[in-house]
């Protein structure tokens, strides 16, 4: 090996993601074997490879382990109320449509408590990315059952095992009219990079589910060794499937994964449908909001 | 800072409150309003639609009122004056999203055309049930303005004062209408837009290194800097530093809550405003906001008629709430009279501000309609009769 790549005296970044973490506020809190961080890896790479100017990018989370992603990243970050980050998201884009509004959280956040906001802000083509970080628990508040919590599985409040049915996150996001939808977990950080930076520039809803171990409140009560481990059942259950029905990626517990690009699909974003409306209809009498105008939206 | 005339519909206007709310909030510089429907409110979010395409604004009709009343916030961040609108179960909904705002110093208007309440109550019928929720509703310790306006006309002038309340301090302000006033139609009258006065935020424009967002100095209210502006900032409804990090210490919640009191308690004499009728050598004085405010009139003239001496105060401003003028008068008069649409509110705050000074007499009603003169009537005579 050549001895530079050993030399710390060198301008080398300690980490090359830390220009846009808020490195005065680290170390983070998520545990050893989390997958958030690799998470979170991935997508300062996307953003540094995505020709976006970061002064003009968002991150809005809610509450959970994930929703704390907002508050290390080096960039306008809103750490909003729990369930509330799409809304939130969808305010700070209409007031200003020049920003990259990008909400970042986690399963039971914007599934459950913020299930409604999510269905809608995708039925109207809302132009935000959401990335979910699905662990399947509630981490924070210690390890209850979330919509997201396999059959089979035992959480702090099913502690004789979960019966209620899961969410199947990418077909929920397709049929209420996501654009772009993917999946992959912690293990697949290439691909999740990629698909990253392809959600990031895509127009309108588009969503990216990311499994991620929870080692401490998941894998530990479910017998299922560390995050190491976790990362290894990835590996080895995950196929890569692009354009699979969304209708069969439903995920059970530690069983097969499909993984890939599902949707990719082209309509006019919620931004795009009120200019033109209005511009059809009203001509040179409808006044776009003073951000739109400055973009030339109308 | 004047209004921008494109939005301001200068004349005369035979409109109602919440038609004029609406208007007020246009003149006001409001550009984005996140609603649900639901009565008796929702002709203010209705002329909103009806209106902003044509002045460069944005409505969004959301899913619920827990998304309208973040969705504002969202906006706020990105540059925009904002308002969501409701009634008694929307409030109530609302209720976490007042607590961020404060918690955040977003500056925002929350309008609540009140109904009887609790629960789907009477929906279009009056009441003035939600003047401490609109108080104490959201979880912690906070502090908040709310108004409360008696006219379609006040329905306009002090939606603008809100919204330049809300611009001032950074805090959520409440409208607190009623059914009664937000239904009611009358001459409203709006003015050149260069004779309405408007708050502007104030904005950061320094440099960004070393930049704190909540860092407010001596004003106690920070600077504002919007998503987009470079400076990177991080807002959260945690317990915060200067620097907007979360900082769960016991030192950090005591300086931030003590400021987010502060900022309202200790400039409340700028905030205050009521209106007096009569109260110099009055031996009685009714203590009355809103829609009472005028089922109160009639049974004051009927006392005076009676040789009663009797005079007049209308909270503008509710919360805060002015404690030294209510301190003051019940060390000068015999009773207060309270009468309001509600079981008994804001009649508490009075007997806490006059301390046994005077006999105070609460005039409570269940709402769904308003007040019999007579019944303040009697309440005046009785609470000479008291003590």
């Amino acid at each position: 090996m050549p001895e530079e790549l050993y030399d710390v005296e060198s301008n080398v970044p300690a980490n090359p993601i830390e220009d846009l973490l808020r490195m005065d506020r680290i170390p983070h809190i998520w545990c050893p074997g989390c997958g958030i961080g690799t998470t979170v890896n991935c997508f300062v790479r996307a953003l540094q490879t995505s020709g976006l100017d970061l002064d003009k990018v968002s991150v809005v989370s809610g509450i959970g382990c994930t929703g704390r992603v907002a508050g290390y990243m080096r960039l306008d970050s809103f750490h909003t109320t729990h369930g509330r980050a799409i809304p939130f998201a969808t305010g700070l884009k209409l007031a200003n449509p020049e920003l990259k509004v990008i909400v970042y959280s986690g399963d039971g956040d914007l599934t459950a408590i913020g299930g409604n906001h999510f269905i809608h802000a995708a039925r109207r083509n809302m132009d935000i990315t959401v990335i979910l970080i699905n662990n399947m628990i509630y981490g924070m508040t210690g390890g209850q059952v979330a919509p997201t919590t396999p059959v089979g599985a035992t959480a702090s409040t099913t502690p004789h095992g979960n019966f209620e049915e899961t969410f199947n996150l990418p077909f929920l996001a397709e049929s209420c009219g996501a654009v772009y939808v993917a999946r992959w977990t912690a293990h697949h950080v290439r691909h999740l990079t990629k698909s990253i930076k392809e959600a990031v520039a895509k127009k309108g809803f588009s969503f990216v589910e990311i499994l991620a171990p929870c080692p401490t409140l998941f894998s530990r009560r479910n017998k299922l060794g560390d995050g190491l481990d976790q990362m290894e059942y990835y590996r080895d259950s995950s196929e890569i499937k692009n354009g699979a029905d969304t209708k069969s990626v439903a995920l059970d517990f530690q069983g097969k994964i499909i993984v890939g690009k599902f949707v990719d699909k082209v309509r006019p974003t919620y931004i795009e449908a009120m200019n033109n409306h209005y511009k059809a209809k009203y001509g040179d009498r409808y006044v776009p909001s003073d951000e739109m105008r400055k973009l030339n939206h109308a | 800072m004047h209004a921008d005339p494109i939005g301001v519909q200068t004349g005369a206007h035979f409109i109602d409150g919440d038609h004029s709310c609406a208007e007020g909030a246009i003149a006001a510089g409001c550009r984005f309003v996140a609603g649900y429907p639901i009565t008796p409110s929702t002709e203010v979010v209705e002329r909103m639609a009806e209106r902003f395409p044509f002045v460069g604004g944005i409505f969004i009709q959301m899913e619920d009122e827990i998304a309208s009343s973040i969705a504002i916030q969202g906006a706020a961040w990105g540059g925009k004056k904002t308002m969501t609108v409701t009634s008694g179960p929307g409030f109530s909904l609302m209720m976490e999203h007042i607590g961020f705002a404060a918690m955040t110093e977003t500056p925002c208007v929350f309008v609540d055309v009140q109904r009887a309440g609790p629960s789907t109550g009477l929906p279009t019928m009056p009441a003035q049930g939600d003047m401490m929720q609109a108080r104490w509703g959201s979880h912690g310790d906070y502090s908040i303005i709310a108004l409360s306006p008696n006219s379609p006309q006040e329905c306009f002038d002090l939606t603008i004062h809100a919204f330049n309340l809300s611009e001032r301090y950074r805090v959520p302000v409440m409208m607190m209408m009623d059914e009664c006033v937000g239904h009611m139609i009358e001459r409203v009258v709006i003015p050149e837009a260069e004779k309405i006065e408007i708050v502007e935020r104030k904005m950061y424009e320094g440099p960004k290194e070393n930049f704190q967002p909540f860092d407010a100095g001596r004003d106690m209210v920070p600077m504002m800097v919007k998503a987009g502006d470079g400076y990177r900032i991080h807002v959260t409804g945690l317990t915060h530093d200067e620097r907007g990090y979360p900082n769960m210490t016991v030192n950090t919640q005591g300086r931030l809550i003590q400021r987010l009191m502060d900022k309202i308690r200790l400039n409340a004499d700028d905030i205050v405003m009521y209106k007096e009728e009569d109260v110099k050598d009055a031996d009685v004085v009714v203590v009355s906001y809103g829609i009472t405010s005028r089922t109160a009139i009639p049974a004051i003239e009927q006392a005076k008629a009676k040789g009663l001496k009797v005079g007049h105060l209308r909270l503008v401003v509710v919360w805060p709430f002015p404690e030294k003028r209510i301190k003051e008068l019940a060390r000068h008069v015999k009773s207060l009279v309270v009468p309001e649409l509600n079981m008994g509110q804001i009649v508490y705050e009075v007997e806490r501000c006059a301390a046994g000074q005077c006999n105070v007499v609460s005039v409570p009603h269940a709402g769904g309609t308003v007040h019999q003169p007579k019944d303040i009537l009697a309440a005046i005579e009785k609470s000479l009769r008291g003590k």
